[in-house]
């Protein structure tokens, strides 16, 4: 699904990321971890097609990642969902229009989806906020939103960045869930994440890799954690 | 050609949710109404400038395809004779088509709307009228009425096509010249609504931002620009017009024997064209929109 290449991203000065080799197939489960300023945010930005890689060979679903137009990278990202560390969400709409977002956008906002929406937002535990507006709602709300439009297109992948980062333990146990969720409905899933508590309460319930970034390079890492 | 007309059809229709994913800025909308507004009040005048020395360039040039005259009064029992002699003059003058002295019917039909038709003409010393066409080069004037002045003393030579045809020119000069500010008034809107969508497309780079991530595509995100600018030109132009059109109907019209300048005023159906105005505003909007919101959108990942 996602293809990396000897892939390699440096910003303006130095070398960020290099020699990078993957291939994630339905069905996996990643954990990514790795020091903040590592990368890992670049390095997710490098799956969903933000970044076109400075050096290697990229492809996103087969297509090379060079060769996409706008258009194609539109396409692509309805079928990757992505949980922005920041959310990103526009605050004069109300959570649930936040949430049905790409719908919306893709021009599919019929009523089957409408009910998908209320069902979505049940599970995620935000049917009672649906009205609210996103400056109003706290960071674990915030992250259970996200990870709810990060969804609602029924994607092929879910990328998560850092989700739990400012919500508490139990919160971010509950995230973990939906995410162990989605995967044993056959999503590929990958977390970025710096909580090592997070990797090994996932280790019990689900058959997950590491990938660790060190030394601007990404790694398989061994059993040990 | 089908896509253009659902293109167009969108516009009308509009997406009220694309229209809710982006805020309205209060700022370049007040900009572009009172933008194309104003530009259609100016259009407004520009227009009736064209149409007016149209007319006028229609009524000189109407009047240069008529011939000249001249006039010979003459004590009665000279005019034969100074008819003939005038007639002599004018068929060895260079430059004169054909000259015909009228005959007393002619004359006398002439005369008829100011005395009526029971006028005894025949017993009037009425002077006679002989009527000269002119080659495409002319004649002479000066010289033409010198040699009159020798030969028929009576003559007086009345070539008021001379002076008429730099006032013709200049009519379709000033026609010209309106179309010119039509178009000059359509780029500067132009310009002007583009500027707008660009403040206002960078003002809402977030949100554009966010809707990319999600997947939206571009012909998405401009739409619900496109439509916005596109009304309001139209509407801000439709109000311009309305009251430019006011503006002109208040001029004092002009008189009815006036001479040279005719009214700036619309007569008849021309009025009509003022309704090209906000459509044309519209247009130019939707261009102008679409362009710089494609090249806005390009510049963002």
């Amino acid at each position: 699904m996602i293809e990396l290449n000897n892939v390699a991203y440096s910003y303006g000065g130095g070398e960020l990321l290099s020699e990078i080799d993957l291939s994630i197939q339905p069905g996996d489960f990643y954990f990514l971890t790795g020091p903040s300023g590592a990368g890992k945010t670049t390095f997710l930005k490098l799956c969903y097609g933000e970044l076109t890689p400075t050096a290697g060979h990229a492809s996103l679903f087969g297509q090379d990642i060079r060769t996409m137009t706008r258009d194609d990278h539109a396409m692509t990202r309805r079928r990757i969902g992505v949980v922005h560390q920041d959310c990103h969400f526009l605050d004069h709409l109300p959570l649930a229009d936040n949430v049905a977002l790409p719908l919306t956008v893709s021009d599919r906002n019929d009523l089957e989806q409408v009910a998908n929406l209320k069902e979505l937002l049940t599970w995620v535990g935000l049917k009672e906020r649906a009205k609210a507006l996103p400056p109003e709602l706290s960071g674990g709300e915030r992250q259970r939103a996200a990870l709810a439009r990060a969804v609602i297109m029924s994607p092929d992948i879910v990328l998560a960045d850092e989700p739990t980062g400012n919500v508490d333990w139990e919160m971010s146990q509950r995230l973990l869930q939906l995410l162990i969720e989605l995967n044993k409905m056959g999503k590929t899933v990958m977390i970025a994440t710096h909580d090592m508590n997070l990797i090994r309460a996932a280790k019990s319930k689900v058959q997950a890799r590491v990938l660790r970034i060190a030394n601007r390079r990404v790694q398989l890492a061994g059993a040990d954690l | 050609m089908k896509r253009f007309f659902n293109d167009i059809m969108a516009v009308i229709v509009g997406d009220a949710q694309a229209d809710r994913m982006v805020p309205p800025t209060g700022f370049t909308a007040r900009l572009t109404l009172f933008a194309s507004a104003a530009m259609a009040f100016l259009a407004v005048f520009a227009i009736a400038l064209s149409l007016a020395s149209g007319r006028l360039a229609h009524r000189w040039g109407q009047e240069l395809a008529q011939s000249s005259t001249l006039r010979i009064s003459a004590p009665v029992e000279q005019m034969a004779a100074q008819t003939a002699a005038a007639l002599r003059v004018l068929e060895t003058t260079p430059g004169i088509a054909k000259a015909e002295a009228m005959s007393d019917e002619e004359q006398q039909a002439l005369l008829a709307p100011w005395f009526g038709p029971d006028l005894p003409v025949e017993d009037l010393p009425i002077p006679q009228l002989i009527t000269i066409e002119e080659t495409a080069e002319g004649y002479d004037s000066a010289g033409l009425r010198l040699r009159l002045q020798a030969e028929v003393p009576g003559a007086i030579l009345d070539d008021h096509t001379r002076w008429r045809k730099p006032l013709q020119q200049a009519a379709s000069r000033l026609r010209l010249l309106g179309f010119l500010s039509v178009v000059l008034i359509a780029l500067v809107t132009a310009a002007m609504i583009t500027l707008a969508a660009q403040a206002a497309l960078a003002a809402n780079a977030k949100i554009i931002a966010v809707l990319r991530l999600v997947g939206a595509q571009d012909s998405y995100i401009a739409k619900a620009f496109v439509r916005r600018f596109t009304f309001r030109a139209f509407s801000g132009a439709a109000a311009g017009a309305f009251v430019g059109f006011l503006a002109v109907l208040l001029l004092p019209a002009a008189q009815e024997q006036g001479g040279f300048l005719t009214g700036l005023g619309f007569q008849g159906l021309s009025a009509l064209w003022l309704l090209l105005i906000p459509l044309l505003a519209a247009i130019v909007g939707y261009f102008a929109t679409g362009t710089a919101a494609r090249r806005t959108l390009k510049e963002l990942r």
